[in-house]
């Protein structure tokens, strides 16, 4: 739901001319924000979080309770202090035993206060973390496909705002039980200290109730409009930060100026808007507490002169009344939150429900180190969806310490066939087995502690790089790392960082060249000294000084070590002790360089056209040579 | 120029105008600076004002209306019941036209109070925005992105607010306390100065709570990120952590920030309550007290039971304003500090600028000439670029080739001026780039970078980047040219897919291939292509060049390339060390010669030949 029209102004903006073809910032318009306001599946699965800290709840709505009678009670006390013991000559006795009790009244509210505002806010925080975990320890076990056609950036506003919007609610729910008790405890001693007088001051509440549902909607548009501009304004400012050099680059300062100035400009309207809506309330409730207050003193002024109501009885109103609104300003406001509540505990419970296809058997076994480091594929059949198969009946065995590199246009299935080697998805048929054993007979860690994998593109995490390395193999120490990058030739260039092995990479290494974290991600690999080594070549052209350098560090990698390499450079494909010709899911051919050439096959036709690697054999080209190898 | 929904005339020179003024106050301490630049509203900030001394004076009377209304319903102050009764009417009616008309007082108060924030915040918005495009390469360089995001942000929310939360507060208070204290010390000065006594206290630690709050959650918000860090690139890097099935080494880690996070979040919670409570806790107390005393007084007969009782409703009203002064105080600090970052970042001087009067450029062969050109970044010590001179033709393309860090991009950098040079000079035509004017410059060189930004947009907005206002065909020409016309008709949305971080991902090699359609639109004299290849497939960089040769025929072509077989037919090839040229000539000359160039060229066309895997056990 969007209440921001595009801006239709931007055509009036440039004078004389047509509309450009630009505009700065995006905005994803949010998800459904106000749904209903309550559901009771979403309520169970909440309340599963807030269970274990049930005793907590009631303590603190216990002392929500205590909180709000003292609150009810101090006027009554300063009504009956002033009857008892200052009307009529007055009474020192009276007046001690109602300061007295204001003293206890007072103490308790103190005590009540403080649990209250301590448990529920303490509570909130931990569901709010419960959730949170719960969530993300989920998205580390469900199926690689979920998270391939997921973004991020949505699961991100998942594990943020959705749990603050829960916790928004958890806090203000209490404080609302004790809203809703003080406003009919208002109503009970209103009513019971006069009943006329009482229900004639009622008689402004429902005026209150009947503008409030009226300006709600309205206001609630309004607000969620300054929301919306804000966040557009603000993403169209992040995005001219990041965007900076090309902005300079292309010259594009003045357009984005006057772009950016309507989107701040319509912001600005909005939040006026906004503003003026949040304030009209404020004459509308002082008006009605004045009315009240005018009736209390026409009405219940003449009711004393009579003498058929006591002075206290009118100061006590008084007091009433002003606490009186408060609790119907905030029980509306509660709706809201209420709604949105539902909606981000619906979203919750969606991520939390997403099934861990790839799950241990109860019987799975430890795959150890003493594994042959073999692997087999054995009649495999493989798809992402069972309509489009990506591997078709692929059979071939690895022997340990062989290196095989997996040649083949792209969507030929190399990548799938790596994964699968990992178990990341499930075959539809057929075994993979590493060491003779099917990989869905061991468990998930064992299995990946016995085969590394280095992707294609490197990737870093935010911290040191001798962290980076070690990553989860806590027990390699300095030494283990600095071994490691000396032998796959990182060690140099990471001590002319300004820390040497304590430097932080920031923002995922980007201060570090893409050969470099290639050879960071080959260290890494090498320090989880796997059996195994399953790698996906990089594509992308790396300098030559700094690719002749991951060559060798290669060979250091492949040591001693089962290997599989889709292989991309000519060089490491010759350099395989088999070759696996792989195209549209079948494996087609499969030997060493020299038997392959002699066969003129796919192979022989794709190396004799002379590109320095197979990826750039433009696709007519390895369509040609797939007719000419299908004709011998 | 337009109009708004208001009918109200947003022109153009408006903006310009608040981004001028922002400039000024250089010097002034921030919160003076805030001051005056809220003050640019005059009428708002007086209505602001106005408003709230009314409606805080208004408020005072309420008390003293309901205490002389209690004391007529005992009959004291009139004779006969009738006079009586009569009085009540009047003031209750007193009462209601003062309650409504505080009401609309109030509500002037805080809706012009917030409207000078709003007006603030999109004024300084438009001086920062412009502030960061002119920013120099150099300044970009040195401070964080997300830094100038949370400076645009946070940091402004920070000066915007500070005349309704700081300053309007401030005359709240001042009245209400002022005037209020007058009004109770000049009725009773001892039960007076018990009904004012939480108020110090309360002062005091609203004050110290706030302070310590926000300190606290300045150490939450880097313990937070800390978290979103951990998830984002657990998420982002998921294969990792699936391929060395590390997920408990990365519960481990979220685990740890969490805590952290949680922790602190608690320790919050319990600043907050302890001071609440201990701020109520002193109100009631005080309550008591007057109660207690006051009560004294009336059956002493020194006080009527009308004025203890607003007394009381005094202090009700005293209460609220007076447990917020801890925000104002919040506010003036805030303000101070960010106020400081942001004035300085909007004074930051702009080392790239147009010089005074400068002249467009006018490129009528375009001939490129760098004149001994020496360039070291700043802080550092070693140059970059030392004494660099060549001559480029309009038609030629020349190659640069060197080790990384040999100084490849930064020439390209250099000519649009996104550095200056730090000697020698690099002159278009005879024109020193330094005495042209930026925006003719730069629309005249293009530089087609490694790693393009694209943005989140469609892809046809992208392709005209540089020159929104272009004609289809021309976009879709510049797409032929890169190679990716037909991969954008291949698209359901075509050239209104949006790409990006929130549409439609692109390969390494589809956006390299978009940024330079965007550049293909323009028509530069000088076209640098800074590695803008290196994830494309050789045959379509082929096709790509053939394609821009039709374009090369009257500009310079400058292309920056790991790749030699990318710089074959250069005119010339330039072979960088060090920041100099040491071997300069066509690929042959170059290869005849037998030096570094043609070692290059060895390494890439023969690599090594024994490389061979494992141990295999065949």
């Amino acid at each position: 739901m969007s209440v921001i029209e595009e801006d239709d102004r931007e055509t009036a903006r440039f004078p004389g001319q047509r509309p450009p073809r630009a505009s700065v910032g995006s905005h994803r318009i949010e998800e459904e924000v106000f749904g209903k306001a309550y559901d009771p599946r979403t309520v169970r699965r909440i309340w599963a979080f807030v269970k274990p800290y049930r005793r907590k709840i009631y303590l603190s709505v216990a002392a929500v309770l205590v909180f709000t009678a003292t609150q009810l009670a101090i006027p009554l006390i300063i009504g009956r202090a002033i009857d008892s013991g200052m009307t009529e000559g007055g009474n020192h006795t009276n007046l001690l035993w109602a300061v007295g009790m204001f003293a206890v009244v007072l103490l308790v509210n103190y005590g009540a206060s403080f649990v209250q505002e301590t448990q529920v806010g303490k509570v909130a925080e931990n569901v709010l973390f419960d959730m949170r975990r719960a969530m993300f320890a989920q998205l580390q076990r469900v199926s690689l496909s979920f998270m391939d056609k997921t973004e991020v950036g949505r699961l991100m506003s998942r594990l943020q705002g959705d749990v603050s919007s829960m916790q928004e609610f958890l806090e203000t729910s209490v404080i609302s039980v004790g809203d809703m008790v003080l406003l009919v405890g208002i109503i009970v001693v209103l009513l019971t200290l006069d009943f006329r007088l009482g229900l004639l001051t009622l008689s402004t509440m429902p005026v209150l109730f009947i503008v409030r549902i009226f300006w709600l909607p309205r206001a609630k548009r309004a607000f969620w409009a300054a929301h919306e501009t804000n966040s557009i304004t603000a993403g169209a400012m992040a995005e001219g930060i990041n965007g900076v050099r090309t902005v300079q680059n292309l010259d594009r300062q003045k357009v984005n100026f006057d772009l950016y100035d309507d989107k701040a400009y319509a912001n600005l309207q909005t939040q006026l808007t906004g503003s003026r809506y949040a304030q009209v309330m404020v004459p509308i409730v002082d008006s009605l507490t004045g009315m009240a207050m005018a009736i209390v003193i026409v009405v219940g002024g003449s009711l004393v002169l009579n003498g058929s109501l006591e002075i206290g009885v009118i100061v006590a109103f008084i007091f009433y009344i002003q606490r009186f609104f408060d609790p119907i300003r905030s029980l509306t406001m509660q709706y809201s939150i209420m709604q949105r509540a539902m909606t981000s505990g619906r979203r919750i419970t969606e991520v939390l429900d997403v099934p861990a296809s790839i799950t241990d058997k109860p019987d799975a076994i430890t795959l150890t180190r003493d594994m042959d480091g073999s692997v087999e594929f054995r009649n495999v059949d493989f798809g992402y969806s069972a309509d489009r198969p990506v591997l078709k009946n692929v059979s071939f065995v690895v022997k340990p310490g062989e290196t095989v590199a997996l040649v083949g246009p792209t969507g030929s299935g190399k990548t799938s066939a790596m994964s699968l080697v990992h178990r990341f998805y499930e075959v539809q048929s057929g075994a993979v087995l590493v060491g003779g054993h099917d990989v869905r007979d061991v468990t998930q860690e064992s299995l990946g502690e016995q085969v590394a994998m280095v992707l294609q593109e490197p990737f870093l995490f935010t911290g040191s790089v001798f962290d980076n390395i070690r990553y989860n193999k806590v027990s390699a120490t300095l030494d283990d790392v600095i071994a490691a990058c000396k032998a796959v030739g990182a060690h140099d260039f990471i001590m002319r960082l300004p820390g040497g092995y304590d430097s932080v990479l920031e923002q995922r290494g980007s201060n570090l060249s893409l050969g470099q974290r290639q050879l960071l991600s080959f260290a890494r690999a090498l320090v989880a000294d796997a059996k195994i080594l399953v790698l996906d070549e990089a594509t992308a052209n790396i300098d030559s000084y700094t690719e002749r350098q991951i060559q060798k560090a290669l060979v250091t990698l492949l040591q001693g070590r089962t290997g599989m390499v889709i292989a991309h450079r000519l060089a490491t494909i010759r350099g395989a002790d088999r070759i696996i010709v792989l195209q549209n899911g079948e494996l087609i051919e499969s030997g060493n360089h020299d038997e392959l050439m002699a066969r003129d096959g796919l192979y022989a036709k794709l190396y004799n056209m002379n590109y320095a690697s197979f990826d750039d054999i433009p696709d007519e080209l390895v369509a040609q040579a797939n007719a000419r190898a299908a004709n011998t | 120029m337009t109009t708004d929904k208001a009918g109200r005339v947003h022109s153009r020179g408006d903006a310009q105008a608040h981004v001028a003024a922002a400039h000024a106050g250089k010097g002034q301490s921030p919160l003076l600076r805030i001051t005056l630049y809220s003050l640019r509203h005059p009428w708002r900030a007086a209505a602001a004002i106005g408003a709230t001394i009314i409606a805080s004076v208004l408020q005072l009377m309420i008390p003293r209306l309901l205490g002389h209304a209690v004391d007529q319903a005992q009959g004291i102050l009139s004779v006969g019941a009738e006079g009586a009764e009569q009085a009540l009417f009047w003031s209750a009616m007193t009462l209601l036209a003062v309650s409504v008309a505080r009401g609309v007082f109030t509500l002037c108060q805080n809706y012009f109070s917030e409207s000078v924030g709003h007006h603030v915040g999109y004024e300084l918005r438009l001086a920062f925005y412009d502030k960061v495009q002119r920013l120099p390469y150099a300044y970009h360089d040195k401070v964080h992105t997300g830094d100038l995001i949370t400076m645009g942000l946070l940091d402004l929310d920070g000066v915007r607010m500070f005349f309704s939360t700081g300053l309007v507060r401030v005359v709240l208070l001042s009245v209400l306390i002022g005037v209020g204290a007058y009004m109770l010390l000049s009725t009773d000065v001892v039960l007076g100065l018990l009904a004012l006594s939480f108020v110090p206290f309360v002062a005091w630690r609203s004050s110290v709570a706030q302070l310590t709050l926000r300190a606290t959650w300045i150490v939450l918000q880097d313990k937070l990120s800390a978290l979103t860090r951990v998830m984002e690139e657990n998420l982002g890097g998921i294969r990792v952590v699936r391929a060395f099935s590390a997920q408990n080494f990365e519960l481990a880690k979220f685990e740890a920030a969490s805590e952290a996070a949680l922790e602190l979040s608690h320790e919050r919670v319990g600043i907050r309550v302890r001071n609440t409570s201990i701020m109520t806790f002193s109100f009631f107390a005080a309550m008591g007290l007057v109660l207690w005393i006051g009560g004294t007084k009336v059956i002493a007969g020194e006080m009527s039971v009308g004025t203890l009782a607003s007394f009381l409703t005094f202090m009700t009203i005293l209460q609220m304003p007076v447990r917020q002064l801890g925000m104002m105080v919040n506010s003036f600090a805030r303000a101070s500090i960010c106020g400081n970052r942001l004035f300085s970042f909007i004074d930051e001087p702009i080392s790239i600028a147009d010089k005074p009067g400068v002249p467009d450029l006018k490129v009528s062969k375009g001939i490129l000439r760098f004149e001994d050109v020496r360039f070291t970044y700043p802080g550092a010590t070693h140059p970059t670029l030392d004494g660099v001179s060549f001559e480029a033709h309009p038609g030629q393309t020349i190659g640069i080739v060197g080790a990384p860090g040999s100084g490849k991009s930064t020439l390209a950098h250099l000519i649009p001026r996104f550095y200056d040079v730090s000697g020698g000079r690099i002159t278009i035509d005879g024109q020193d780039v330094s005495e042209v004017s930026l925006q003719s410059l730069r629309r005249s060189v293009a530089v087609v970078q490694q790693d393009s930004f694209l943005f989140t947009t469609t892809i046809e907005n992208n392709i005209a980047y540089g020159d929104p206002w272009s004609k289809e065909t021309k976009i879709e020409r510049a797409a032929e040219s890169a190679q990716l016309h037909n991969y954008i008709k291949g698209l359901p949305l075509g050239y209104d897919t949006v790409v990006g971080e929130r549409g439609v991902s692109l390969s390494g090699g589809q956006r390299q291939r978009l940024a330079i359609a965007r550049s293909l639109v323009l028509k530069p004299a000088v076209m640098v292509f800074d590695d803008s290849t290196a994830a494309i497939d050789a045959g379509t960089e082929h096709r790509i060049r053939s394609a821009i040769r039709r374009y090369a025929k009257d500009r310079v072509t400058l292309v920056i390339s790991h790749r030699l077989s990318s710089l074959l037919h250069a005119d010339m090839i330039l072979f960088l060390e060090d920041g100099r040229i040491v071997e300069s000539g066509s690929h042959e000359e170059l290869l005849a010669k037998g030096g570094r160039y043609r070692a290059l060229y060895d390494l890439q066309t023969r690599p090594d030949e024994d490389i061979h895997f494992g141990s295999a056990a065949q």
